[in-house]
């Protein structure tokens, strides 16, 4: 093989786009004929039909045959010209590879070709079947040739292009790890990364620091080697388990640690999932802050929200919080129990001794209610001022809240040492037991609250049990209170007029006036139900005006209609103390034309006797225009003879409870009483008072009340409380009562 | 923790890239085993694929000089692969040497081999970067070619590997692309015979960037309100064969659409 003259083959592999070669080879030739050359055309035509079905050339169809039709030229001289060389078969091999037809397909094809080439051109002959033989063999040799150069040259520009590739990866993963690693190392925040077992991998130096050990104590340990015990199991079903099954890709979460040295922390954490290429969880990142003092200050913030500064006791809110709790957990069948404690007397220690006395002394019962309540597993909290409250929340019943109290009212009732002062202490309790189903937590504070002041109400220092009768009851008067005023304006209030009358002829000698209330929806109201609480609210005021100008000018009418006896107003101490008494009386017989002496007020003997003189006072000047007082009840109280000397009264009534003594019944003592009676009215006498008695219902009282020379009575043996109709009949019929003489 | 390996899909050499996929088929030597063995399996299931493969480089010649003829000498390669034999640059050089060109390819390998077949030629320039981010590729190629005068887009063999829109990916370069430019584009149809096409598609996953066949109908969407080159939408070996029996008797086998933009 001519490797002196073989082509000198570039490996560029956009060189050799064209076959044609500048040197043509070989001693002098004559030049092909025409014949000759459109044979070789076609054969090129052929030759590059051939090839392209096999393999791809950067030359197009055209180009390529023209290429192929020179060399297949560059062959047939070969054939022809001595001496002869297979340098033209070795440059065809060449370039077909350097036109890309790499196959050997082509090759073969090619080979298969060439081989009838000389009996294409006409010169079939063993001579030129040997050279054909050996130009196919140099251009297997040319094609092998080059296919190894090109295959060598590429191999290793791939190989160069993949190690540069790679090398620009790795210069950018390495950056990218060195910018990961700056992050980690310096983030301001706890970063780590495990794997979805929870063992730690990798972890920051914020970690390190969170958790008081170094990095390389903490990688390959489990991440539950830290989180608290309490809250192992949460952070598995929300964490890990969610995160490793891959049912979320994030998750963020606020749990308790625990720090190298055993203490406790809190962290807020943001998980990651990374997933493998092939989707599967791959580990977690994790990263977190510490936020242990947020957790303190808000635990700080909700414990003083919750709790009373002074005793330490939880507050209202609390309390509320717990039983709004209670309600919401227990079963239906649960009960509830609550004491609603207040001490007794307070306030006047408080002002007594100073709110810093007032102050130490609440400590101090706090302390010891929380003593004796905690330890039965209850919560007592401070409400108010010196407002307690117990809440059992599962109460096995009533008695052992009874017993409670006592012991509460043991406790609290040693006397309590404050500075130099040993204070006992007092409280009332109201207690409210019931089942949580049907109740609700107001209406529980509000049972209490009131059984409270029923402590209170019946002499403090014990404790009271929510009853639902009477709390209807306080409930009922209280609705009557509110609506008093109202009651007055729409006329609800009418009078009744019961007969005072005179036991020695029968003959009324007075009406007394008695108030009752026509409520809309409980009817006929008596004025118990209604006159202590006007008494207590200030409205008998206004009240007691409107009875004397009724009474006033009824007395008038009856007056007018020819009959003589005197109207009997009955009046509060209120009126006498707090009203122009005076001015009122003055008023009402002015407006009514009644005249004084027609009129009588009847005021208790305890509001006469027992209180300030303001009421004596008041009543003298009443008496100075005329008008007749009377002692109602008299009896009951002190029944001060001697100060009855000096009082502005006219008439005595004397208290039902004597006129019952007279009244023979088995065990009673009816000649005792008899024999009091009868002094009462001999002295009442000698003190020239006239003496009425209440509450008459037998003739036999009547006929010794007669007997003991009793002035009046009054009761039912003569006549109910009766409709102005009714009195104007009786009134009209000259009405005169059988006293039984 | 484990150390993932960054190193690009394509630098690994036990993985089939398309590119040097293609390389193989039209002859070429720069490929891995794992290449060939791609190649030869889609070979293998779909017998026509290596006539579709040359078709296409021929298509791209064919495509350049024609529009080097038109005038063009400016061009954007989208999805240029390794430019072994025919490739734009030597096409377009051979008839006008003062043409720019700037190769890209998402491709490490591709464009790294690109960048030293080119080294030193300031007339070309290579991108690393996914076609489908546009601004960010024309931002890059404005360093070569001036955007003030018309360029040829070439997409050739390019649409089928983007799974999403490709229609609004042709307008998206087409509007930023001075009158008188042309995008050229070509697309492997889903008109074969179904189960050998679905394997080929399978064969591509192998890969980092799998095939996307489409329908003739979509590919006639993609480009509806185009102005298109005569003789419009065609098969491969149909639009402007260098000679009338290139097209063979039977051009649908190429199962490949050519289609030529011109923006007026």
């Amino acid at each position: 093989m001519p490797t002196s003259r073989s082509p000198i083959v570039s490996l560029h592999s956009g060189d050799h786009q064209s076959l044609s070669h500048s040197e043509t080879p070989g001693a002098a030739l004559e030049p092909r004929s025409v014949e000759e050359s459109s044979v070789l055309d076609v054969f090129g035509s052929q030759w590059a039909n051939i090839v392209l079905e096999t393999g791809f050339s950067a030359l197009n169809r055209g180009d390529l045959a023209t290429e192929l039709t020179v060399l297949a030229g560059d062959i047939a001289d070969a054939l022809l010209t001595d001496p002869f060389s297979d340098e033209a078969g070795f440059r065809t091999g060449v370039a077909l590879v350097h036109t890309r037809l790499t196959d050997v397909v082509v090759l073969r094809k090619s080979s298969q070709l060439l081989s009838r080439l000389p009996r294409i051109i006409g010169r079939a002959s063993p001579e030129t079947a040997v050279r054909m033989s050996m130009l196919i063999g140099a251009l297997g040799a040319g094609f092998a040739h080059a296919l190894k150069e090109q295959t060598v040259h590429e191999q290793e520009t791939i190989h160069s292009a993949v190690l540069a590739a790679r090398g620009r990866a790795e210069l950018a993963l390495r950056a990218s790890e060195e910018r990961f690693r700056a992050v980690f190392e310096g983030a301001a925040i706890a970063v780590a990364i495990c794997d979805v077992n929870g063992t730690f991998l990798d972890v920051n130096p914020v970690l390190a620091n969170m958790v008081g050990e170094p990095t390389s104590a903490i990688r390959g340990r489990s991440v539950f080697d830290f989180v608290h015990p309490d809250d192992a199991i949460d952070m598995h079903r929300e964490v890990f388990d969610k995160l490793a099954r891959g049912e979320a890709g994030r998750a963020h979460v606020e749990k308790r640690f625990r720090r190298g040295n055993g203490e406790m922390g809190w962290t807020r954490l943001a998980l990651s999932l990374v997933r493998s290429e092939d989707g599967s969880p791959d580990y977690l990142v994790a990263m977190g802050e510490d936020v242990t003092e947020r957790h303190q200050l808000q635990h700080q913030l909700r414990h003083q929200a919750l709790h009373d500064p002074l005793t330490g006791l939880p507050n209202r809110s609390l309390l509320y919080e717990k039983l709004d709790e209670t309600f919401s957990r227990s079963r239906h069948d649960g009960r509830i129990g609550l004491l609603f404690l207040d001490l007794d007397g307070f306030k006047v220690i408080n002002d007594r001794l100073g709110h810093g006395t007032g102050d130490r002394l609440l400590v101090e019962v706090a302390d010891r209610l929380h003593a004796t309540v905690t330890k039965r597993g209850h919560m007592v909290a401070r409400i108010g001022g010196d407002e307690f409250v117990v809440l059992v929340s599962d109460s096995p019943g009533l008695d052992d809240l009874t017993v409670l109290a006592d012991e509460i009212l043991d406790t609290i009732k040693k006397p309590i040492k404050v500075d130099e002062h040993a204070l006992p202490v007092n409280a009332s309790i109201g207690i409210v037991e019931r089942p949580i189903a049907g109740t609700e937590p107001a209406e529980l504070m509000r049972a209490a609250d009131s059984t409270m002041y029923w402590a209170k109400a019946e002499g403090k220092g014990r404790w009271r049990v929510y009853d639902e009768q009477r709390s209807e009851y306080e409930l009922f008067l209280y609705r009557l209170e509110s609506e008093m005023a109202g009651a007055l304006d729409r006329g609800e209030f009418i009078l009744n007029y019961q007969p005072l009358v005179g036991l020695e002829d029968g003959r009324i000698r007075g009406l007394e006036a008695l108030i009752r209330w026509m409520h809309p929806e409980y009817g006929l109201l008596s004025p118990d139900k209604f006159i202590p609480k006007a008494e207590e609210n200030g409205f008998i005021l206004e009240l007691g005006r409107w009875v004397l100008q009724q009474a006033c000018m009824q007395g008038k009418a009856w007056q007018l209609s020819g009959a003589q006896p005197f109207v009997s107003v009955n009046v509060a101490m209120l009126q006498c103390t707090e009203g122009d008494l005076r001015a009122d009386v003055l008023t009402a017989l002015e407006h009514s034309g009644l005249a004084p002496e027609k009129l009588q007020l009847e005021i208790t003997e305890s509001a006469m006797m027992g209180g300030p003189m303001e009421p004596v006072a008041v009543l003298g000047d009443v008496v100075c225009e005329g008008v007749r007082v009377a002692i109602d009840d008299f009896g009951t109280g002190y029944s001060n003879w001697s100060a009855l000397r000096r009082l502005p009264v006219h008439d005595l009534k004397l208290a039902g409870a004597f006129v019952e003594g007279l009244r023979p019944r088995e065990g009673s003592l009816v000649e005792v009483d008899t024999r009091i009676v009868g002094t009462m009215i001999s002295m009442a006498h000698a003190l020239g008072l006239s003496v009425t008695a209440e509450n008459v219902e037998t003739q036999e009282q009547a006929t010794r009340l007669r007997e003991l020379g009793c002035d009046a009575g009054q009761g039912w043996l003569f006549a109910k409380p009766m409709s102005v109709l009714e009195v104007d009949k009786l009134l009209a019929a000259n009405g005169r009562f059988d006293t039984g003489f | 923790m484990p150390r993932r390996e960054w190193v690009p899909d394509s630098a690994d050499t036990g993985r089939p890239s398309a590119a040097r996929v293609y390389d193989y088929f039209l002859g070429g030597m720069h490929n891995f085993a794992a290449d060939r063995a791609n190649a030869t399996a889609a070979a293998g299931v779909y017998p026509d694929l290596p006539r579709i493969m040359r078709a296409n480089r021929s298509y791209l010649g064919r495509v350049v000089r024609y529009l080097v003829r038109a005038g063009i000498r400016q061009f954007l390669d989208l999805g240029s692969g390794i430019p072994t034999a025919g490739n734009v640059h030597e096409l377009a050089h051979a008839l006008q040497p003062r043409t720019r060109i700037v190769y890209v390819d998402i491709d490490p390998v591709a464009v790294a081999h690109s960048e030293a077949l080119v080294h030193g030629d300031p007339r070309i320039s290579v991108l690393q970067a996914d076609v489908r981010q546009v601004e960010s590729v024309l931002q890059a190629a404005e360093s070569t070619l001036d955007f003030e005068r018309p360029i040829g887009v070439l997409m050739v063999s390019l649409l089928h590997f983007i799974p999403e829109n490709p229609g609004e990916l042709i307008r998206a370069y087409l509007s930023r692309l001075d009158a008188g430019s042309y995008v050229a584009l070509s697309h492997v149809s889903t008109e074969g015979p179904a189960d050998q096409l679905a394997e080929l598609v399978r064969l591509s996953g192998q890969t980092s960037t799998p095939l996307h066949l489409r329908p003739r109908t979509e590919i006639e969407q993609m480009i509806s309100g185009l102005d298109l080159v005569e003789p419009g939408l065609v098969y491969l070996p149909q639009w402007h064969p260098d000679l009338p029996e290139d097209v063979g008797a039977n051009p649908e086998r190429a199962n490949d659409y050519a289609a030529v933009i011109h923006k007026p």
